[in-house]
């Protein structure tokens, strides 16, 4: 007679990567349809573009490294760093700087370590980071404008495609600089009372920007009610970046102000989308908050004082080198256990 | 240690025992200027006069200098051998050594000098110390080289650019630009390039290693079956 002995955990909800993958990617919907509204075509190109060379080269890297090709494809990883990268990009980034940063991303930050699950850093923004560095004139100056913002039409499909795949330069009246790169830039030459006369910030809600983090954010919390993440990360990671702003940034002519900061840029979609990547955050209930408070602090003091306009992939990044020892030093205690080690083995 | 054929010496310092691929030493320099062809060949090029020189007269002296004293009195003939390097390159390749700037000096710290004047010609005679020598840069150069090729085609879309630092106004024009209109791969160029450049290339020479070894396993005499079976129970 065979008497099994079913371990830990005795309940289950049936998860699986595939259906956590595709619940992430049916979260950001919202937000890829505001984005699309708002900017036009070059998000929806960039995905399907991400996309399609994500797969190949996850298809090819497996291949290399002798593991089965259509089970690791199946996953959807590849495919969700592919739309996070599409989200992430300018509308209008010529299609040779997207499959760089999908292939960096895909074989460097992710195969290369050992595939999903072994990648010390979130792959989308590996990716996005290095091209970034790379080609900064490509990357600012691509991001598309809102009809409210430049006063006309959004380009149309044929024409974002042609902008996208020729190299050809957008036409200066459809393309520009973010709300928080015009902020910056405003604060500098001292002339932030004649903000508010800019198009960039023509009335509340009427940018497209803000839209687009609602919406980012309102998939966020679909998250959080299908438990696929958990508040810690981006709660504190908001709290984080809003004290900072308080307390450091009240002057709005001297800093950028806390509305900007929340509802422009990457910010929601970094708190809910990529700072919880499982596999590159911390895991522990604890190491969590200390980890998205990581984030927002750097983002803001990176937004702030640094060169570049947003800084959601340098702060996820430089927090994924943090998370293994916070995550050491934030060992829960086990139930029916004493207190966890914490920290390094002391050496003897 | 000594009976060691030139040949295995040669094959150790190319290959088998490379400085920057095994045992990975000076790294700084190698990571910090293979930006491009002619900095990686001049700074092999100085690397190889001094790691010759200094093999040579550590084996010179290898009888004579006790072995208490023995670092710093390498430390003094690699220093002067790169003093002499750093006057002949200012002498002949002024603008090259401006380029290369502190690297120079600092040829001095690079540990595969150290190393091969303490783990080498301080216990061979003056022949193998020279090939030793020669060959250990050679290898070093080798992926300095190498380095250097990959990261200024990714970076710049071209290769062999401002040659005629090194080889004089007949290489003015050896650069040749494979690509028309190539976008800046500043990456490519920045340390991170290097380190990532430099961790493919021994994924390559380990990977080439794998094979070679297959290779050879495969080509031992196969196992004759049937024949002389050894009898192993009881």
């Amino acid at each position: 007679m065979a008497l099994l002995t079913i371990s830990s955990p005795h309940t289950h909800n049936n998860n699986s990567t595939t259906k956590v993958m595709l619940t992430v990617a049916l979260a950001t919907l919202p937000g890829l349809f505001v984005l699309t509204g708002f900017f036009g075509w070059g998000t929806l190109i960039n995905i399907a573009l991400a996309s399609v060379t994500a797969l190949a080269f996850e298809a090819a890297t497996l291949k290399l490294r002798q593991r089965p090709v259509s089970f690791y494809l199946k996953d959807g990883s590849a495919l969700l760093t592919a739309l996070l990268l599409g989200l992430a990009l300018p509308p209008f980034t010529p299609y040779w700087v997207t499959i760089v940063a999908v292939g960096f991303a895909i074989v460097f930050a992710k195969q290369l370590y050992g595939g999903l699950g072994q990648n010390p850093f979130n792959p989308a923004m590996a990716g996005y980071a290095l091209v970034l560095v790379s080609f900064p004139v490509q990357l600012t100056t691509t991001w598309a404008l809102s009809t409210q913002m430049s006063g006309q039409e959004v380009l149309s499909f044929a024409e974002t495609a042609s902008a996208i795949f020729t190299g050809l330069p957008v036409a200066d009246a459809y393309s520009g600089a973010t709300p928080l790169d015009v902020y910056k830039n405003l604060i500098s030459s001292g002339t932030t009372d004649s903000a508010a006369n800019q198009n960039t910030f023509n009335g509340w809600l009427n940018g497209g920007w803000e839209w687009a983090n609602l919406a980012f954010l309102a998939g966020g919390l679909f998250l959080l009610y299908k438990r696929i993440i958990t508040w810690h990360i981006p709660v504190s990671m908001l709290i984080a970046l809003s004290l900072c702003s308080l307390i450091i940034g009240w002057d709005q002519d001297l800093y950028t102000p806390l509305s900007l900061h929340l509802l422009s840029g990457a910010t929601m979609l970094g708190a809910f989308y990529i700072a919880t990547d499982p596999a590159s955050a911390s895991t522990t209930p604890r190491g969590k908050i200390i980890y998205g408070a990581g984030v927002g602090v750097l983002l803001y003091v990176i937004r702030t004082w640094g060169t570049y306009p947003d800084a959601v992939a340098f702060a996820v990044l430089l927090m994924n080198f943090a998370a293994p020892l916070i995550d050491s030093w934030t060992q829960p205690r086990t139930y029916g256990h004493k207190k966890a080690k914490r920290g390094l083995p002391k050496a003897n | 240690m000594s009976d060691k054929s030139l040949t295995s010496i040669s094959l150790d310092g190319l290959w088998n025992n490379n400085p920057a691929l095994v045992q990975l030493l000076g790294l700084c320099p190698l990571l910090a200027v293979t930006g491009s062809v002619v900095n990686a060949l001049g700074l092999g090029l100085a690397t190889m006069l001094v790691l010759v020189g200094s093999n040579l007269s550590v084996s010179l002296i290898r009888n004579h200098v006790s072995p208490t004293v023995r670092l710093p009195a390498f430390v003094m003939i690699i220093a002067s051998f790169v003093t002499v390097t750093e006057l002949v390159m200012q002498a002949f390749t002024y603008e090259l050594y401006q380029v290369l700037g502190i690297f120079i000096p600092l040829i001095v710290t690079n540990c595969v000098i150290l190393g091969r004047a303490d783990a080498f010609a301080s216990k061979n005679g003056l022949l193998p110390s020279f090939v030793d020598g020669f060959m250990m840069s050679l290898g070093f150069m080798a992926v300095l080289f190498l380095l250097g090729a990959m990261r200024e085609i990714l970076g710049q879309g071209s290769i062999f650019s401002d040659m005629h630092l090194l080889f004089g106004p007949m290489a003015a024009n050896w650069k040749i630009d494979l690509i028309a209109d190539y976008p800046d791969f500043l990456f490519a160029i920045l340390p991170p390039g290097a380190f990532m450049g430099m961790g493919l290339l021994i994924a390559l020479k380990n990977s080439f290693d794998d094979v070679i070894k297959k290779r050879a396993e495969r080509n031992k005499a196969p196992v004759v079956t049937g024949s002389k079976r050894v009898r192993v129970t009881g």
